[in-house]
C-alpha cells in the first residue's frame, strides 16, 4: 500500500458526529483535562527538561527553575491537548485511544483546542517573562513542531511522521539547559539527537503490535505501508545507530564513567533486542523492546543526573 | 439523577478551576519575589 493512498484522508472524516451528536460541552470532569495533557507522555519529557536543567552550566532561583519545569511540562500537555482535537477521527477508532475524553464523548473538540492553545501560549509566555526567551522561543518551537509539523503535516501524509516529529520530544533538554544558561551548546544538542535517534525504534516497535489500528485509522505508519519486515530492519538500523550516539557525551568527555559504562550496559541490551525484532522469530520482541525503551531512555537520562549529583560528571 | 451527576461534574470543574487561578496567583507571586531579589539571569 502506498503513500499516496492516504494523503487525501481528511482530518475529522469518518466519525460522524463527532464534534455534536454524543460530545456535548458540561460532561468533563478534571480529571477529563487532566488526560487531555498526556499525563504519560508529559513524565518523560519533563524529566528530560529537568536533566537539562541540571546538566547546564549557571544557577537560577528554585522558584524560576520549578516555573521553568512547569511551563516544559503545560507546554507538552498543551501539545497533546491540540493533537487530541485535531486527531479525534483517528483516536475513536483506534483501540488504544478510543477511551481518550473526545473520543469517549465527555469533552467536545472545541473544549480541547481551546484548553490546549490557552495553555500552550501561557506556557510560552511565562517561561519568556520570568525565565528567559531563549527557552520560551525553543519551547514555541516544541509546541508548534508537535502541532503543525508532525500532527497535522506528517502525521497522516507519510511512514517518516515518527522519524522527522521525533524532533518535538527531542526538545525537552534543550529548553531545560537554555531555561538555566540563557544559551545552547554541544551536550543538550548531543542529548536531543539522542532522543530523535530513539523515537524510531521506540514507536515502530509499537506499530509491529498495533499494526491493525493504524491500518484501520488510516495512519500510514512503517508497518502498515512497507511491511512487518522493512520495519523491523529499520528499527535494527535506527538502534545501530543509536546506541553509539548515546556513548558519544562520555567519548567526547562531556559525561562520565558511570553514563559510560551505564550506557554501555542498557544499549547491548536494547540492541539484543533490536536484533530479536529484526529476526523475526518472537512474537513478544516488539513488546519487550517498546516497554524496554521507555526504561533505557529514563536510566540514561537517570546516569547524567546522578552523575551530575555525585559530582562525577565531566 | 443525570442532572445530579452533571452539578456534581460542574462543581469538581469549578473547585479545579478555582484552585488553577490561586495556584497561578501564588507563582506569580513567587516568581515576582524571585526576580526583584536577582534571581533571575
Amino acid at each position: 500500500m502506498s503513500d499516496a493512498s492516504y494523503t487525501g484522508q481528511g482530518h475529522g472524516a469518518g466519525v460522524a458526529g463527532l464534534d455534536g451528536a454524543y460530545a456535548k460541552s458540561g460532561e468533563a470532569r478534571p480529571s477529563d483535562y487532566i488526560a487531555l495533557l498526556k499525563p504519560r507522555v508529559m513524565s518523560l519529557v519533563v524529566f528530560t527538561g529537568l536533566v537539562g536543567m541540571a546538566l547546564a552550566p549557571g544557577s537560577l532561583h528554585p522558584t524560576l527553575a520549578a516555573t521553568a519545569l512547569l511551563c516544559i511540562a503545560i507546554g507538552a500537555g498543551a501539545s497533546g491537548a491540540i493533537n487530541m482535537w485535531y486527531d479525534a477521527d483517528i483516536d475513536a477508532v483506534m483501540t488504544r485511544t478510543q477511551k481518550r475524553p473526545i473520543p469517549q464523548g465527555r469533552v467536545t473538540r472545541e473544549e480541547a483546542l481551546g484548553f490546549g492553545s490557552v495553555l500552550a501560549i501561557g506556557s510560552v509566555l511565562v517561561m519568556g517573562l520570568a525565565v528567559n526567551w531563549v527557552a520560551a522561543a525553543i519551547l514555541a518551537l516544541t509546541i508548534g513542531f508537535y502541532v503543525f509539523i508532525y500532527t497535522m503535516w506528517l502525521k497522516r501524509r507519510t511512514p517518516q511522521n515518527i522519524v522527522i516529529g521525533g524532533a518535538a520530544g527531542a526538545f525537552p533538554p534543550m529548553i531545560g539547559w537554555a531555561a538555566i544558561s540563557g544559551d545552547l551548546s554541544l551536550l543538550p544538542v548531543l542529548l536531543f539527537a539522542i532522543i530523535f535517534m530513539w523515537t524510531p525504534p521506540h514507536f515502530w516497535a509499537l506499530a509491529l503490535f498495533r499494526s491493525d489500528d493504524y491500518a484501520r485509522a488510516g495512519v500510514p505508519m512503517l508497518p502498515v505501508v512497507a511491511g512487518e519486515r522493512e520495519t523491523r530492519r529499520q528499527i535494527l538500523i535506527y538502534s545501530l545507530l543509536l546506541v553509539p550516539l548515546t556513548l558519544s557525551p562520555y567519548a567526547l568527555d562531556l559525561a562520565g564513567p558511570l553514563y559510560g559504562l551505564g550506557t554501555a550496559l542498557l544499549g547491548a541490551f536494547f540492541l539484543v533486542l533490536a536484533f530479536r525484532i529484526w529476526r523475526g522469530r518472537d512474537d513478544r520482541a516488539p513488546k519487550h523492546m517498546f516497554a524496554y525503551s521507555i526504561l533505557y531512555l529514563f536510566l540514561l537520562f537517570a546516569l547524567l543526573l546522578a552523575e551530575r549529583g555525585l559530582g562525577w560528571g565531566a | 439523577m443525570a442532572g445530579r451527576d452533571e452539578d456534581k461534574r460542574r462543581r469538581a470543574r469549578n473547585i479545579a478551576l478555582a484552585l488553577a487561578l490561586g495556584g497561578l496567583v501564588v507563582l506569580f507571586y513567587l516568581i515576582t519575589l524571585a526576580r526583584m531579589g536577582g534571581g533571575g539571569q
